[in-house]
């Protein structure tokens, strides 16, 4: 096989399954809707309704609550491929508005997470992977704590420390730069935690590795080893686990944004979730599914860029 | 043949090799403690109300501080030990349960049943674990016992995966062939010979899954599925204490101490087994 065909073969393999993972996606999620108990008008109207029995009618015939569930299906799918996600009960508006909407203010705080987390997971790799055992203990230490925080509680700490008492930072509610601050730390430090414990564990394995026996013998630095050659190496799980870790930021966010009075993604979804708002939560989860998909993509070319052994000759 | 022993041997013998070890358990043994006796920490009622002393911080006399309602809150917390571990360990058992059987099910049941229940696996695997157990909230409603299903189903994937794997390689092996010439049934085939070998590295894996589904179920309970309002829960304690954290610190610091006192301590006891267990199989 020529590299070209090779390449186009990887591409279509790995859009199939991409497609498997969307399709999958929307199934479980309607399959989350048929199996809500009770009437769906009823679910849909919340529990104060004063609705007549023609406007409930009236819905049912939109809706298509009538149709047997396997029409209900296809219609929806056919619905989710020209992209209508339908309205939301609770707000009553087209859910694939409030997502775009919500979208923003989450995507910069998962963002700033992924960012500061690889960056105080390298600092810590480096900076104690391979240096003896009191290094190493205290690399453990703190890398076990960070794993064990609740990142809500974490970013109920840093309030009082930081915005209540030191009055560092805005309050809840605040926007702008200085308010991203402490909500990116929280869901930062959990994920450093994890990283820093494999990228520290992978630098350890290549600094024994001969090559960097070498480089050190051609007069680098140990710094220079570390940073240069070592890092490449260890460098092919952590995108791994980051593009896996970044993907189920959107988890992380629900309670961060919370804690933090923060509007986004997370908010939204707490409050479809707590009233049963379908049509949202199915396009949350689709959207969470879509971001998976993209970033293991991007992971998938990012170890080309890192690894050359990958690369087609 | 006994080798004398010399009293420092000795002594080393005894000294655990690893004194957080030590301290693991013995925070670990505190814990269950006041999850099984409360009583034996503290002589307050949870739910008594002082509101002489609303929102007193920590003293002598309450040591950590007490609630807008005068409520002793280092009683609290400890009556909350039992509510907070019990959907963790809860759902941790049946993700554990439902994880075997599915893992199970994948490897013996043929190839179609495989494909089908491992592509929805990746489903699941790539939506975030806390957007599951909200979309099986959302479908069976909150409470106590669908907060631990919501959260198995979140945990279930890594089970699952782990124990087909194992069924896999064991499925190979010379003893389940004879087993099968034996004319054995397939129930027997999967739970005696095939099921066992998977135990330990799923058992190995649960400790570590602990601490993540007692952290899920606080979370899930601060937000609001899980335990109501006045019962000390420790996630529904910060909930409420999140509102006064301007005036009163200890209210959002201690519950969620108490979560991450026990999760480093179950980490540290369930990694040391680990470690153990995965010597003694490549040895």
């Amino acid at each position: 096989m020529s590299p070209v065909v090779r390449i186009l073969a990887g591409l279509g393999t790995r859009l199939l399954g991409a497609a498997a993972v969307m399709f999958g996606a929307a199934t479980l999620a309607f399959a989350a809707l048929a199996l809500i108990p009770g009437d769906p008008v009823t679910i849909m109207l919340g529990p104060f309704t004063t609705a007549s029995q023609e406007i409930r009618d009236q819905i049912v015939l939109d809706h298509g609550f009538d149709r047997p569930l396997h029409e209900q299906y296809l219609s929806y799918l056919g619905r989710l491929v020209q992209g209508d996600m339908g309205e939301s009960y609770q707000l009553q508006r087209p859910v694939a508005g409030l997502i775009s909407e919500q979208f923003g203010p989450t995507a910069e705080l998962a963002s700033a997470a992924v960012v500061l987390a690889v960056v105080i997971a390298v600092a810590s790799a480096v900076a104690t992977a391979g240096r003896g055992r009191a290094s190493r203990r205290a690399a453990h230490a703190w890398e076990l704590v960070a794993v064990s925080l609740p990142s809500y509680w974490l970013g109920i700490v840093l309030l009082t420390v930081f915005s209540f008492r030191l009055g560092l930072f805005p309050l809840v509610g605040a926007s702008g730069p200085s308010a991203l601050v402490l909500p990116a730390a929280t869901l930062a430090l959990p994920i450093a935690g994890v990283l820093a414990q494999v990228l520290r564990e992978g630098l350890e394995t290549a600094l024994e590795q001969p090559f960097a026996v070498t480089a050190r013998a051609r007069g680098l630095s140990r710094t220079a080893v570390r940073l240069r050659h070592a890092l490449r190496h260890a460098a092919a799980p952590l995108a791994n686990l980051t593009g896996w870790l970044a993907g189920s930021l959107l988890g992380g966010a629900v309670l961060v944004e919370v804690v933090f009075g923060r509007a986004g993604l997370g908010a939204l979804t707490l409050q479809a979730a707590l009233n049963k708002d379908m049509p949202v939560l199915i396009g949350v989860v689709l959207l969470s599914a879509l971001v998976f998909v993209v970033i293991a993509a991007a992971v998938d070319l990012l170890h080309l860029l890192v690894d050359p052994r990958l690369r087609p000759a | 043949m006994t080798t004398p022993t010399l009293p420092e041997a000795r002594w080393k013998a005894w000294r655990p090799a690893r004194p957080a070890l030590l301290a693991a358990w013995t925070v670990i043994a505190l814990i269950v403690l006041a999850a099984a006796f409360p009583g034996l920490f503290t002589g307050r009622d949870p739910l008594e109300l002082e509101p002489a002393v609303a929102m007193r911080g920590p003293s002598p006399e309450h040591w950590f501080g007490t609630d807008q309602l005068g409520r002793d809150l280092f009683t609290r917390v400890v009556y909350g030990t039992r509510p907070s571990l019990l959907v963790g360990l809860g759902a941790l058992t049946l993700a554990l349960a439902a994880g075997a059987l599915y893992g199970l099910a994948a490897a013996l049941l043929g190839r179609f049943a495989d494909v089908a229940l491992m592509r929805l696996l990746d489903v699941l695997l790539a939506l975030p674990q806390l957007l599951v157990a909200l979309l099986a909230l959302t479908v069976l409603g909150s409470g106590q016992v669908n907060l631990m299903i919501a959260i198995a189903l979140s945990l279930l994937p890594a089970y699952a995966r782990l124990v087909r794997a194992e069924a896999l390689v064991v499925r190979r092996s010379g003893y389940l062939e004879s087993a099968v010439l034996l004319g054995q049934h397939p129930l027997v085939q999967a739970f005696r010979h095939v099921l066992p070998n998977a135990l330990g590295p799923l058992l190995v894996l649960g400790t570590v899954g602990f601490g993540m589904a007692v952290i899920a179920a606080s979370g899930l309970s601060f937000l609001g599925f899980g335990a109501e309002p006045p019962s000390p829960e420790w996630g529904v304690m910060l909930s409420e204490g999140r509102d006064y954290l301007q005036t009163a610190w200890w209210l959002g610091v201690f519950p969620g101490a108490a979560i991450t006192l026990t999760v480093v301590a179950v980490s540290v006891a369930g990694r040391s087994a680990q470690a153990r267990f995965t010597r003694r199989t490549t040895l």
